[in-house]
């Protein structure tokens, strides 16, 4: 199917549009169960930035490796893991992406690439370096995508990280979602410098900057780095400017924000702002994004039960999970 | 040919197992074109190449980050850390990340890592003389081993880098016996040389929860790593003039660690003394005589004595360092005291 005007083809945007509607969906799904049961531990919601995971994502394949982070859920479902799978693990169950020995923090699916999800800040960036490093010396052409914040971006680790990744030209690309808050601290309180990506330079590789509330927009520069990663130029840093419209954790109020702040970036709203496009374009109709949302949300509604109806993990299990028994002697 | 240096007996076993399986590659600080701070990477990068010997910035977080990120992806990397100081500043990729990825993704991935560094104070000042082996006795998910002689060290590497978990590989910088900028290697082994048994030229494992009795004896129990094994040996030949028994235990992995063996010998003996060069405060001799109470309590004919560097951050003047560290008299002194 030709693109319009060098836009993805029909499909994928629909399947664009669908990915950031259940990541939405999700987490609104996981607020209301926080707050009707008594679900264990805590979440980190990423409602506002899902344009980036998805804009990101569907530019890799299945092989291709991702690292998370603590605010991961939408890493997670972009790259195709298993709904069921995570909302087990909300519920702790033995089912769970991480057997129930993880929990919201540490999503991972070894089959669709996603290698974890931190909760160090900025400690998955030197990790994605030795995935990237892996993949080269096995020639395989796999690609890494890291996902991090804006706090990461003044731990030792990201230097480290990205500075390693950059002189040894390793198939990387590195997303910095800078939602202006490291928790409650605003980032124009910890940096002099206003964009993160000017840091690249620093490395001496690219870096840019994009709004993180245009899908298509990360689409595009996420492309042109995976593609200079497979090429074996080296990594990129992207900085994707977005706002999360939570608080930093479960019910934390976030009230460190200014009122007329959140409202301004509640107006720029990627999911809203795709929607409209597609009908714009006449890619879909009302009707069809009806269809799709109540398809989203029987998916979701399923998942809960295959949580709620899931075993707990087992002592066993646990012991299991602390070495591996080597293979050989 | 046989390997009669500890430094020769890891060069060994990192060129058998780079050879055996392409996925092990090394990287790390000096460790390529320089052959290593201490010479154990000596040749490789001439053998293997650049992609496989890596040398790479100063970096500690880098170095020990991209090795988790190969290892959880197929690779299996032996990271060298070269001062054991520097693990310091490798602590949260080692002690949140390594050790606890495979339990945190509910066993869906594993962490064949191998990180080796050398321990021990050799006059080089507060920062480049510690042994930290006890803070990575005490994280879950990390083996701890600490090869005394070069058959150790050749059998031991070699089971650390074909294990499919994070593995903390502990070496004395004065045992190592090869050529060193500071030339304090060699005369240290030469001391050492009647317990310094080579490692042959084969392939060969040691398995990691297995102890060896380095000297049997009947009147006390001598628990030792690394150069102590050596302190300790020379003091049992001195004491053996008086008619005095002892037998040294080397646990050679202190996780897992054979609690069999050295238990029995508490059992037998009733006197038990643990040498270490870490700080006594907390250090490797803590865990194992709170074992050995629990275990064998009824055994014992004697409190068990720990001889260890004293809780002070090791100090350049070599009159103070000797003053700290474990030495032969000291040794000597706390058998004769459990023996009174």
């Amino acid at each position: 199917m030709p693109s319009h005007d060098g836009l993805p083809e029909k499909n994928k945007l629909i399947q664009m549009y669908q990915k950031m509607y259940e990541i939405r969906r999700f987490e609104d799904k996981l607020y209301q169960l926080f707050l009707t049961e008594t679900m264990p531990g805590t979440m980190h919601q990423y409602n506002g930035q899902e344009a980036i995971a998805v804009g990101v994502c569907e530019n890799l394949r299945k092989g291709d490796y991702l690292l998370s982070t603590h605010r991961g859920h939408g890493h997670y479902i972009a790259k195709g893991g298993s709904l069921n799978k995570i909302m087990a693990e909300m519920f702790a169950k033995r089912t769970g992406c991480c057997k129930g020995m993880g929990g919201s923090m540490h999503f991972i699916d070894v089959s669709v690439g996603i290698l974890g999800a931190t909760a160090i800040v900025g400690s998955g960036i030197p990790i994605a370096t030795g995935a990237a490093l892996s993949s080269k010396l096995r020639g395989t052409g796999q690609v890494t995508a890291c996902f991090f914040g804006d706090g990461a971006s003044n731990t030792g680790a990201f230097h480290e990280g990205i500075n390693l990744a950059a002189v040894w030209k390793l198939p990387v690309i590195f997303v910095c979602e800078n939602n202006f808050y490291g928790f409650s601290t605003p980032f124009r309180k910890t940096t002099l410098v206003e964009n993160i990506a000017d840091r690249a330079s620093s490395y001496g590789i690219p870096g840019i900057v994009v709004d993180g509330n245009d899908v298509l927009a990360i689409y595009e520069v996420a492309k042109r780095a995976v593609h200079r990663a497979k090429k074996n130029e080296g990594p990129t840093l992207i900085e994707c400017k977005t706002y999360r419209h939570r608080g930093h954790s479960r019910f934390e109020p976030a009230a460190y924000r200014p009122k007329e702040e959140v409202e301004e970036w509640r107006g720029k709203d990627p999911i809203s702002r795709f929607k409209t496009k597609l009908v714009k374009m006449k890619i879909l109709s009302e009707e069809e994004i009806e269809n799709i949302h109540r398809k989203v949300e029987a998916v979701i509604d399923d998942s809960v039960e295959f949580a709620k109806e899931s075993s707990d993990p087992e002592i066993e299990d646990m012991l299991r999970c602390v070495f591996a028994e080597s293979e050989e002697a | 040919m046989e390997a009669k240096t500890i430094q020769e007996a890891l060069n060994q076993a990192l060129r058998e197992e780079m050879t055996r399986d392409k996925v092990v590659f090394v990287l790390g600080e000096d460790i390529g074109q320089f052959g290593g701070a201490y010479r154990v990477t000596e040749g490789l990068i001439e053998e293997f190449g650049e992609e496989r010997v890596r040398d790479t910035p100063i970096s500690e977080t880098a170095i020990v980050g991209a090795a988790i990120g190969a290892a959880i992806t197929g690779m299996r990397p032996v990271a060298e850390i070269q001062f054991n100081d520097f693990l310091t500043c490798a602590m949260d990729q080692i002690v949140n990340q390594a050790a606890k990825m495979r339990l945190m993704s509910g066993g869906e991935i594993k962490v064949p890592l191998v990180i080796r560094s050398p321990v021990g104070a050799t006059g080089r000042a507060a920062q480049h003389s510690q042994s930290l082996e006890a803070w990575f006795m005490h994280v879950p998910g990390l083996k701890v081993v600490l090869p005394s002689t070069p058959y150790d060290a050749k059998g031991l590497l070699k089971t650390a880098i074909r294990d499919d978990n994070p593995v903390m590989f502990f070496e004395h910088k004065l045992l190592y016996g090869g050529r060193s900028p500071g030339g304090k290697a060699k005369t240290a082994v030469d001391e050492m040389a009647i317990s310094m048994t080579p490692a042959p030229e084969e392939d060969y494992t040691i398995p990691f929860g297995a102890a060896d009795i380095k000297r049997e004896g009947q009147d006390v129990t001598v628990i030792a790593t690394l150069l102590m094994v050596h302190k300790a040996m020379r003091a049992a030949v001195k004491l053996e003039k008086e008619g005095i028994s002892a037998e040294i235990i080397d646990p050679r992995t202190l996780v897992p660690l054979d609690k069999e063996t050295i238990l029995n010998s508490a059992q037998k003996t009733g006197r038990v003394v643990i040498v270490s060069e870490d700080c006594k405060r907390g250090g490797v001799g803590s865990e194992i005589a709170a074992i050995i109470s629990e275990e064998a309590i009824d055994y014992l004919d004697a409190p068990i004595k720990r001889v260890a560097t004293l809780n002070i951050p090791v100090p350049f003047a070599p009159k103070l360092e000797g003053h700290i560290i474990p030495n032969e008299d000291k040794i000597i002194e706390a058998i004769r005291e459990v023996l009174s």
